[in-house]
């Protein structure tokens, strides 16, 4: 049986490949989304099957699904590579330097798409008039301003740390924020200054101040895309057309078409096709069937997890009970788990098994561990001693006692602790979508970067309605497993 | 003790301890305590609570194993492979009578034949047998334990140990939990029944006069060592040391029963 799990979650993901669509990733933000629309609906226009994960989260996740072959194209910075992805290059290597690096590596790289993304510091336009500030330098005698800087330009060698200490900055007051809340904190003073990428939307529309970069402290940010060598031997049309886009898009057309999608809300698929003067297939599904479609991905997920976890954790329970130092290890084993931050658990499956639907089920199925195993473990303790002796007594076999005596008398204990599972599992299900396994995280992760409350309801109202009816569900199966005798009996 | 002696030399006692200890942790239960049962004969094991009268009943289902000395069943000595089938043969009654609550009283008489393969109707007929023994209607065994009185659960209890038709039953207070006088009612039914079946019975009970009432032969225990093993008369009159006669005097300040 568990040989049969294990080559199912094996065979999953090779099965997909059998298919072989060109599979494209994106970054979680707005910019990295529309050039992988641009590469997909450049590259359908040549016939070859393309499918486009979105927002599957930051550098870290996009590289190594690119090297474990969970993707097979995502679009990257120059900037990022020479100081983040790769070791033992200049910081100012050129195309050509960065392609042989890669190589090794079994991945390709295209030429420049035509813009440079670099970051820069932006402050509220009269906020840096009253305090005289146009240069990055100026900042060092303004000890008390307050950065909200992005978690990743925080951690990047290339970011903060490295900023800090090429001026001299003497600011104590740094906090990480997402990007796209960045602006808003900027806009509402919270921050003073903020990280921004040159190519932002938002520059303009918030009336930044972007402060020059006097000591050239960033480096390049050249636009590129990153893709899986083997492409160029499978799929030699999707490299063409994808070589056909560099060099095409200016600061000016990217930055226009960041406006587009975040300022005014033109799905990124529409702002891809008509950059690329082509017929849009954007999701123009109705509500109803994108609902349809993130229910069933949802679902899956809870179902799929839940059950793995039931088949295991009872036992593990039965377990526990029965062997009392064995017990305090699993319960404190399973415990731990569940201190692991949700975010964390879906990032830490990616080494290990790739992004989708699978490895979403896996963290889902270790959450659901611990309390399925601990009720069990405390409905089976929980039984009077007089009454397991009697049934001992009655000359049963160990096996015959726990089928119609134990856990039937644990039954209560141990559906709530499956309850809980569910209804955690209809939560943290909606960060599954930060590892491409899609449900109704999908839009509240796009709300939050496009900044569209109703796209967030659109993921939220629903996974609270599916909580509830997961609750309700449970107290009916509860009402129906529990037997009779313990209903009376607890009332009385 | 003479009739303990000679009662372990006979071959086919259904129940004997030969030089049994136990302990619980730092607390010794049982002390060197040896008697034997002979098959179709009534023995009460009485003493105060701690005495280790319910270690007794406990080792002779197998249990718990004695650190020191053998139980033996029918003459052979208790084995670890053997002691389902045992307990398949004895009916064990405890106080407050250990029913599961979450299967009706037919469930509760159920468990044990069913998994030796009886079908639901030889099951249905013996529980109806047993419920006319126990003087409980037939309505009853559609009952769960939360809805009967504790004398009705009390009785299920035997029923379900009589179940299989034992040879043997061990009772453990049964009648403690109940108030007196469905005490006192159950105590003529227990009688009869037991008079009735012929079968090898140990009771366990705190109460002299109860003791006496069930059985002629009465085995007191204090802290794990039997004190005096006979008759009520001995104990009364024959008492061996200062705690026999007290343990009789506390007794005697409640009615005499009408023996």
């Amino acid at each position: 049986m568990k040989r049969l799990l294990l080559m199912a979650l094996w065979l999953l993901p090779s099965m997909q490949l059998c298919a072989a669509p060109v599979r494209i990733g994106s970054k979680q933000f707005t910019e990295s989304v529309i050039l992988a629309e641009i590469a997909r609906l450049n590259a359908r226009d040549t016939g070859v099957q393309v499918q486009h994960q979105r927002e599957l989260g930051g550098t870290s996740i996009l590289w190594s699904a690119l090297k474990h072959g969970d993707i097979d194209v995502y679009s990257e910075y120059t900037g990022t590579l020479t100081h983040e992805l790769l070791k033992d290059v200049a910081p100012d290597a050129d195309i050509a330097t960065l392609r042989a690096k890669l190589k090794p590596l079994g991945i390709g790289l295209t030429d420049s798409l035509g813009f440079n993304d670099t970051y820069a510091v932006g402050m509220r336009e009269d906020r840096a008039t009253q305090l005289g500030i146009t240069r990055i330098s100026d900042l060092a005698t303004h000890p008390e301003l307050r950065f909200g800087f992005s978690n990743e330009f925080m951690d990047r060698e290339d970011g903060w740390p490295g900023v800090r200490q090429r001026y001299g900055l003497p600011q104590t007051q740094v906090r990480g924020l997402d990007h796209s809340l960045s602006y808003r904190a900027v806009a509402s003073r919270a921050v003073d200054a903020i990280d921004l990428y040159s190519t932002d939307a938002e520059i303009a529309y918030y009336h930044l101040r972007v402060l020059d970069d006097d000591r050239r402290y960033f480096p390049r940010y050249e636009a590129v895309f990153l893709y899986r060598l083997e492409l160029e031997q499978n799929q030699p049309a999707f490299i063409a057309a994808l070589r056909k886009l560099t060099g095409r898009i200016d600061e000016a057309s990217m930055r226009q078409m960041n406006a587009e999608a975040k300022l005014k809300g033109i799905k990124e698929t529409e702002v891809a096709a008509r950059f690329l003067g082509v017929q849009s297939d954007g999701d123009d599904a109705s509500l109803g069937s994108r609902l349809l479609k993130r229910t069933i991905e949802h679902v899956k997920l809870v179902i799929l997890s839940l059950g793995l976890a039931v088949v295991l954790a009872i036992p593990l329970g039965i377990l526990a009970a029965r062997r009392k130092r064995l017990g305090q290890i699993v319960i404190g084993l399973t415990g731990i788990l569940q201190t692991v931050p949700s975010l964390a658990m879906f990032v830490f499956m990616i080494p290990l098994f790739g992004i989708g639907t699978w490895p979403a089920i896996v963290a889902l199925f270790l959450y659901s561990l611990l309390p399925i195993v601990r009720n069990t473990y405390t409905g089976l303790v929980g039984i009077p001693h007089d009454l397991l002796e009697s049934a001992a007594a009655l000359g049963l076999p160990s096996s015959v006692r726990l089928r119609r005596v134990e856990l039937p008398m644990a039954m209560r204990s141990i559906l709530a602790g499956i309850k809980t599972a569910a209804v955690i599992n209809v939560g943290t299900a909606t960060l599954a979508a930060l590892i491409g396994a899609g449900g109704y995280g999908q839009p509240i992760l796009t709300g939050i970067r496009l900044d569209n409350i109703g796209l967030i309801l659109e993921g939220a109202v629903p996974a609270a309605l599916l909580a509830l009816i997961v609750q309700g569900v449970f107290e009916g199966v509860e009402r129906w497993l529990t037997p009779y005798g313990l209903r009376i009996e607890a009332r009385q | 003790m003479d009739t303990a002696l000679s009662a372990v030399d006979a071959p086919a006692a259904a129940f004997a301890l030969e030089h049994v200890s136990k302990r619980y942790g730092a607390v010794r239960a049982l002390q060197d305590v040896s008697f034997a049962v002979a098959p179709g004969s009534t023995a009460a094991l009485i003493g105060s609570s701690g005495s280790g009268k319910s270690t007794v009943l406990r080792l002779l289902l197998g249990l718990d194993w004695p650190d020191e000395g053998e139980v033996k069943t029918e003459g052979c000595a208790l084995e670890r492979s053997q002691v389902l089938a045992l307990r398949q043969r004895v009916g064990y009654v405890i106080q407050e009578g250990g029913l599961f609550p979450h299967l009706t009283v037919l469930g509760n008489l159920a468990l044990l034949p069913r998994h030796l393969g009886w079908s639901a109707e030889r099951i249905r007929q013996r529980a109806e047998e047993l419920a006319d023994l126990a003087h409980l209607p037939h309505n009853v065994l559609e009952r769960y334990p939360a809805e009967l009185s504790g004398g009705q659960r009390q009785r299920v209890a035997l029923m379900r140990g009589l179940m299989l038709n034992p040879d043997a039953l061990l009772l453990d207070e049964p009648l403690g939990a109940l108030d007196p006088i469905v005490r006192h009612e159950l105590q003529d039914e227990l009688k009869l029944i037991f008079d009735q079946l012929g079968k090898t019975v140990i009771v366990v009970t705190h109460d002299l006069a109860e003791a006496a009432w069930f059985a002629e032969r009465l085995i007191l225990l204090r802290e794990g060592r039997v004190v005096q093993d006979g008759r009520l008369d001995d104990l009364r009159d024959r008492p061996v040391d200062a705690f026999v006669s007290r343990f009789v005097e506390a007794q005697r300040r409640l009615p005499e029963p009408s023996a």
